[in-house]
């Protein structure tokens, strides 16, 4: 249990963006209504080089969120020590406003798959996940927020809601929570319920972070709506208005745009932020 | 019902294998295609690392035979560890044991470069030294000096024209001509260089960097190739900021 406060303080309630190196000249020059800046955690665990360079200047002028992509928090087997020790480097050298990890797995058997894959909902992954937490709050030494994921499908043998899960494991580890507008719109219309409802459900009091991003859209094998999270593409309207519904019951967040396939150039960038900082002027504290 | 994390990977990483059973669709329907998201993000998401750490071997081979090539060899070799900028350093010796391409004995010496141009790019920084701090020397003593080398100074061998067939594919250089080339990769601020080395280069090199003095890897150098300039060798060194510092062994 990390006894921190809640929801987790740190980034400004203001637009924030996936930090891509083709707009450091960009973000150095004019960030515009950008306030924050989040990487990706595993970009930044070589020696030297250009990518910490630019980290090194780029924390000077905005808080970092470090979101990791890697950990494998929703894993069976042990979380790789190796990987927690990278973690911890970047953390203590940097010192991030905030760190984040996924509600998800991606390693197994030494396997690393590059992707954020699901895990069923049980008492039984409930205490894996919190014990991964807890290790990780204690290595890194403070509070992280976990994402919640898009989902494509649902286990059959889940006997917790997403929500509901999301809710016990911030109780139990003490961690915040990073809700992802997107992926609960994502996942809604992949599982057929109400996103709205979602959110009602959701431990908003625990949100220190937002992410908004691009899906695709396909289709299953019944021709019904298959959404699939890309990050390469423009927030749709229905989560701008989810983002809306959502910020009318939470009160201000920090919100990130994520745009990490198909980077556009800055200004188109710039202006999905502007777009969140429209959303958050018309929320009060 | 439990659909254990090895079903799971292991029905990602073959698509011949049937769904794992126990994933369904809102109606309790099995998953079927939707599974597949989990199976094309996978393969995508490596196909694309590998053609980004590799771009010379997907221009030699074309971009649909890379990506073919990479199918088999992330599904042999999937990443072993959450640090993308380190996949594939296996893939030089799968090209070299891949019957399909064995034509071209290239390919793995060119991958060995595409990782050692990464390894470059991601080594920890290093100041180096000025050009004139080899002049503070006094002539006598140039043969005793030893140097230690930037992290991001990577040197290889080839029975291949190597920096040649990079330049070619990579930089619009000229044709590659049928000769053997070694390589010094150097890394002047942030963007690594590969440079083709004069003779005995890649011998005096070594040498320099297994902490042998200026005057013994000059001697192996010109043993290994009479036309071995030591000058031109060092000019070059510090040109990419190889050197970081210099001593006088006594």
């Amino acid at each position: 249990m990390y006894d921190a406060p809640q929801p987790p303080k740190g980034l400004p309630n203001l637009p924030g963006v996936g930090y891509k190196p083709q707009h450091y000249n960009d973000l150095l020059a004019n960030s515009g209504t950008v306030g924050w800046l989040e990487v990706h955690a595993e970009n930044y665990m070589g020696d030297g080089g250009r990518p910490i360079a630019q980290l090194r200047e780029l924390t000077k002028r905005f808080p970092i969120s470090v979101h990791g992509v890697g950990l494998s928090i929703g894993g069976e087997g042990h979380l790789d020590s190796e990987h927690l020790a990278r973690l911890k480097h970047l953390v203590d050298w940097l010192n991030p406003t905030v760190f984040s990890e996924h509600l998800a797995w991606s390693t197994h058997d030494g396997a690393f798959l590059n992707d954020l894959l699901p895990l069923p909902y049980t008492d039984d992954t409930l205490t894996r996940v919190c014990d991964h937490i807890d290790q990780l709050q204690t290595t890194i030494g403070r509070q992280m927020m976990l994402e919640n994921p898009s989902s494509y499908l649902a286990f059959d043998e889940s006997t917790l809601s997403e929500p509901d899960f999301l809710r016990e494991v911030a109780k139990r580890t003490g961690c915040g929570l990073l809700l992802d507008v997107n992926n609960v719109f994502v996942s809604a219309t992949n599982l057929n319920y109400d996103p709205k409802q979602y959110i009602a459900d959701y431990p908003l009091e625990h949100v220190g972070e937002i992410h908004l991003g691009g899906h695709d859209e396909d289709e299953d094998d019944h021709g019904k709506p298959l959404l699939i999270d890309s990050h390469g593409a423009p927030v749709v309207d229905p989560v701008w208005a989810l983002l809306d519904h959502t910020l009318s019951l939470s009160g201000p967040r920090p919100i990130l745009i994520e745009w990490d396939t198909d980077v556009p150039e800055w200004p188109i960038l710039h202006a999905e932020a502007e777009r969140a900082d429209i959303a958050l002027s018309k929320v009060t504290a | 019902m439990t659909v254990t994390q090895t079903t799971f990977r292991s029905a990602i990483l073959d698509s011949q294998q049937d769904r794992p059973i126990g994933l369904s669709d809102a109606k309790g329907q099995p998953a079927g295609r939707r599974f597949d998201v989990y199976r094309n993000n996978v393969a995508i998401s490596l196909t694309e690392a590998l053609a980004t750490g590799f771009p010379t071997i997907a221009k030699l081979i074309g971009h649909e035979n890379f990506n073919a090539v990479a199918a088999i060899f992330l599904r042999q070799s999937p990443p072993a560890s959450p640090l993308m900028m380190h996949y594939g350093a296996g893939f030089p010796e799968f090209l070299r044991d891949f019957e399909p391409l064995a034509h071209l004995g290239y390919l793995g010496d060119v991958a060995d470069l595409e990782l050692a141009l990464r390894q470059s790019y991601h080594a920890a920084d290093a100041t180096p030294i000025t050009p004139d701090a080899l002049e503070t020397v006094p002539p006598e003593q140039l043969g005793e000096v030893t140097f230690s080398f930037a992290p991001a100074v990577l040197v290889q061998q080839s029975p291949w024209p190597l920096h040649a067939i990079w330049s070619f594919n990579m930089q619009d250089g000229p044709k590659p001509e049928a000769v053997a080339q070694d390589v010094v990769i150097m890394r002047p601020e942030f963007d690594p260089e590969p440079h083709a080395l004069p003779p005995g280069g890649y011998t005096c090199l070594k040498s320099l960097m297994s902490g042998d003095t200026l005057g013994i890897a000059a001697a192996k150098a010109t043993e290994a190739d009479n036309a071995f300039d030591l000058g031109a060798a060092l000019t070059l060194l510090l040109s990419g900021n190889a050197l970081t510092s210099i001593t006088i062994s006594t």
